[in-house]
């Protein structure tokens, strides 16, 4: 098999797994129903400014990702897959593999806080649909890639559950910024040139943060 | 190391004295009187421990991350002794220079926290500090938490170009040299502090460096001790 085929094969085997027990499907998209409803229950009168919008937003999918995405490799490692994982595949297999299918994942549960939001709150209109996409898009690449590296170190850990967010957060710092600050411009209806700037940030964010991620995960996958 | 050690006791010892009792007069006439700057006047003397501060912080988080790499290219534990030692004490310079600085943006901008985009890169950088020792804690064998800590600190590394190129520049905020700060009223940013003042800042710059490495090298060697002795003990 060449590394193409390969990594796909890790993502299909990820995929079916996950559809066999829809465990992390079903959990995340509770999740954010109940951190919706929570944020609904403080937010229900008020008129909200768009920096308010979209500071939750992004809070409740860090928030999601945080709880969920760790899986990937926990579960592997509470499975006692692991070794026969390192024995069939190259670790970047292994790690764009995993990679893929977080950044599906994260997208997916993207949408489903896009969607709700929309129904929840009046005052969320996306009046610049294309800078929502594209933040929306490298903002959930960009959750998953950190996500996927750090699962990678905390599957090692005691307290995986705590740790995970944390050592994500000041990683995570940037590319949250970012993110808040390009959809306030689309909630406000800015022209698409007004964030151009924070894409170029979203998506140098993104290079570093996978090529770095890539080099290093030898060392963290290797016994 | 000895030399070190004086020395950097010798340039401490003369910014501390220099750097608060020179007399701040409004027309600086001879090499031993500190012109006075408009808004900061006596606060000005912060400048002289707050940044070697938190330069020295930076400069501890770098050598934590040079030792990291070292170990995962070497995997020669004694980088590993190093590599901590170094994020040790970078976590105590980077608390001192939160505290001088917040209390110093207290009296200077109104409160001790203003989530200007320097002081959240410094937050962050405690925040990094703070969770490599808690993932540190985290980790069983040696071996693991070696490799994985170097990982993560090589990792947090990669994300510094942000805070320190980028944020403060399209953020704007309070601090000298960030965005739509034409007034140019703190000298520091574009160094044209007078040359007094400038000695007795970078004697400040190179008292602390040398401290640090002074500190770190007496770490290293308490650490190395220590690990010889936990194996002794457990081959007992």
């Amino acid at each position: 098999m060449n590394y193409f085929t390969s990594t796909l094969a890790i993502v299909s085997k990820d995929v079916r797994s996950e559809l066999r027990t829809r465990y992390a499907m079903n959990a995340l998209l509770m999740f954010v129903v109940t951190s919706v409803a929570t944020i609904l229950f403080a937010l229900r009168e008020d008129e909200v400014s768009t920096e308010v919008l979209s500071g939750m937003f992004w809070v409740i999918i860090f928030f999601t990702t945080m709880s969920g995405l760790s899986r990937i490799f926990v579960s592997e490692e509470e499975r006692g897959t692991t070794m026969t994982l390192q024995l069939v595949a190259s670790p970047s297999v292994v790690y764009f593999g995993k990679l893929i299918f977080n950044c599906g994942l994260t997208l997916l549960l993207s949408l489903a806080v896009t969607v709700l939001y929309l129904i929840a709150f009046p005052s969320f209109i996306v009046k610049s649909i294309d800078i929502f996409l594209i933040t929306i898009f490298l903002g959930s690449i960009g959750f998953a890639a950190v996500a996927t590296i750090m699962a990678a170190i905390i599957a090692k850990a005691q307290a995986k559950g705590t740790l995970y967010a944390v050592l994500s957060f000041p990683i995570l710092i940037p590319l949250l910024i970012t993110v808040m600050k390009a959809t306030v411009y689309a909630l406000d209806g800015e022209l698409f040139s007004a964030a151009l700037g924070e894409f170029q940030i979203l998506i140098s964010y993104l290079m570093i943060m996978i090529a770095g991620s890539y080099l290093l995960f030898d060392y963290v996958w290797k016994e | 190391m000895r030399f070190i050690k004086y020395l950097s006791i010798a340039f401490i010892t003369f910014v501390i004295i220099a750097g608060i009792a020179t007399p701040m007069v409004l027309q600086p006439q001879s090499l031993f009187e500190f012109p006075i700057i408009p808004g900061l006047e006596d606060k000005a003397r912060n400048i002289f421990f707050h940044v070697p501060m938190a330069w020295t912080s930076v400069l501890a988080f770098l050598f934590a991350l040079y030792y990291g790499f070292k170990y995962l290219r070497t995997k020669d534990f004694d980088y590993d002794i190093k590599s901590v030692s170094a994020a040790g004490l970078g976590m105590m310079f980077c608390l001192l220079a939160a505290v001088t600085g917040s209390i110093w943006a207290k009296f200077n901008w109104g409160s001790f926290w203003n989530w200007d985009p320097r002081e959240t890169s410094i937050f962050i950088l405690l925040m990094i500090y703070g969770v490599y020792f808690a993932l540190r804690s985290a980790l069983g064998s040696d071996e693991v938490r070696a490799r994985l800590s170097a990982v993560y600190a090589i990792l947090a590394g990669l994300t510094a170009p942000f805070f320190i190129l980028i944020m403060p520049r399209i953020v704007g905020g309070l601090h000298p040299g960030v965005k739509g700060d034409t007034s140019g009223s703190i000298p520091v940013a574009q160094l044209h502090m007078p040359l007094n003042m400038f000695c007795v800042f970078f004697a400040g710059l190179m008292g602390f460096s040398l401290l640090f490495i002074w500190l770190l090298n007496v770490r290293i060697r308490a650490a190395r001790v220590e690990h010889q002795l936990s194996k002794k003990e457990s081959l007992r």
